[in-house]
């Protein structure tokens, strides 16, 4: 399994029945294929709907629905079309209650940086500040290093997207969750140990005693050390 | 009441240089790609644009980019169209950067007679400098101020003869709330109706707000 596989489907153990869920465009789009299928969750395009799905066969394409991305999609039996104020209203209303982003940087506060790099990349921010500002739950999916370099830091280098805590960071390596205590390492990957996480990560830590394995390949053998 | 009628050519020939436009549209969808189309012929220059994005290239709002036909652009996003981003770092077009849910608002409040959004989006980050950031309740905001234009130029799906709109699906993103916010609204329906086949819990944009129409012709 792939690093973005990996990711996509441990975040997708995070949704619930009944949930509305905002995924930013990459690596998060993929949770969508990864879902419990015995659960019904909605997604939102911050374009303007409710109940966005694939478009459900070729030839079926609505010119005027797209996602965020611009991508054709289809929509649900049920789906809600909306303008931009209300789409808005519904992420900053605390309307949203899970959104799932990309992410470049994230520190010890567990303060997101994901739109932005001074001088080489300056793409706009997009619904990106509203979404972490608003949405009830923040989950950032990101691969744990780049090139090499942790993404998981002391500080922040680039600009953030919002001072807000995030709620949970999921990479190819761990589980981190930012409390006001720290970072606070829950789960590793399948083969992953938690002085690799350590060494892959420039920022302390909390290390509790039981730390999971993922439980994304094998659900019947997911507690080390309880 | 006289006709809102106006052929594309003396519609946008209404438009001066220098002037500010809304544009609707997310990522050329719901965009009125016939008057960016006459905007471009007729040569329209120093425009401030303010639209969620900079399209792509050539398409959309990236058409007046690579026409250099913008002075001033505020958007949210302009991570699809490489052509904006160089303009921007060239010094040739000026690039406000702003967060989508707070553009929109900003419009709505032009439009609304509101002075003003008070939105915790962007407090502590970059987006803050310069800004009035207030305290209320023991949370903070940013003070962000309203947006308004000389003209909006909109897309809808259907416009009946006194300029009642309906939307479809993602192409009413912006079109709606900018219809409230400019001196002028310019709208280029993909079909054109009788009054009244829109029925009147389907209107979204209500005709007082449109000042001319304009007939799709391809």
């Amino acid at each position: 399994m792939d690093d973005k596989t990996l990711i996509a489907k441990r975040v997708a153990l995070e949704m619930k029945d009944g949930s509305l869920v905002n995924l930013g465009i990459g690596l998060p789009t993929m949770v969508a294929t990864y879902l419990d299928p015995s659960i019904e969750v909605f997604f939102q395009s911050e374009n303007g709907i409710i109940g966005m799905m694939k478009v459900p066969e070729p030839g079926l394409i609505d010119p005027s629905l797209t996602d965020a991305g611009g991508g054709f999609i289809g929509a649900i039996h049920g789906a809600a079309s909306i303008d931009s104020a209300m789409s808005f209203g519904l992420i900053r209303g605390g309307h949203l209650d899970v959104t799932v982003l990309g992410g470049l940087e994230v520190d010890e506060l567990g303060r997101l940086a994901n739109w932005m790099v001074p001088g080489k990349m300056v793409p706009g921010m997009g619904g990106a500040m509203d979404l972490v500002s608003g949405a009830a739950r923040v989950i950032v999916a990101m691969t744990h290093t780049a090139k090499g370099k942790p993404k998981v830091l002391r500080r922040c280098t680039l600009p953030l997207t919002s001072t807000r805590r995030v709620d949970l960071i999921v990479t190819e390596m761990a589980v981190i969750e930012p409390t006001q205590a720290g970072l606070v390492l829950k789960e590793v990957a399948p083969g992953v140990t938690v002085e690799q996480v350590v060494a892959a990560t420039d920022a302390t830590l909390i290390i509790p005693e039981c730390v999971r394995v993922m439980p994304v390949e094998e659900p019947e053998a997911a507690a080390v050390g309880a | 009441m006289k006709s809102k009628h106006k052929a594309l050519v003396q519609a946008v020939e209404l438009i001066p240089d220098g002037s500010s436009l809304m544009i609707g549209g997310f990522m050329a969808v719901g965009t009125p790609h016939q008057v960016i189309g006459e905007l471009l012929r007729q040569g329209k220059k120093d425009l401030t644009v303010i639209a969620n994005d900079s399209g792509m290239p050539g398409k959309g709002v990236g058409a007046l980019i690579t026409a250099k036909a913008i002075k001033h652009l505020i958007a949210s996003h302009i991570g699809t169209n490489p052509e904006t981003q160089r303009q921007m770092i060239a010094g040739e077009c000026e690039v406000t950067l702003v967060p989508q849910g707070t553009l929109v608002e900003r419009i709505r409040a032009g439009g609304f007679g509101l002075g003003g959004v008070l939105t915790a989006t962007g407090v502590g980050t970059v987006i803050a400098q310069g800004k009035q950031t207030i305290e209320l309740q023991g949370k903070q905001y940013l003070i962000e101020l309203p947006l308004r234009a000389d003209f909006a130029l909109l897309a809808a799906h259907r416009c009946d003869y006194r300029g009642n709109l309906e939307y479809s699906m993602t192409a009413r993103n912006f079109n709606a709330v900018m219809a409230m916010a400019a001196n002028t609204v310019i709208v280029e329906p993909e079909h054109i109706v009788p009054t009244g086949v829109i029925p009147p819990d389907a209107v979204v944009t209500p005709f007082c707000c449109v000042d001319y129409i304009v007939e799709r012709t391809n």
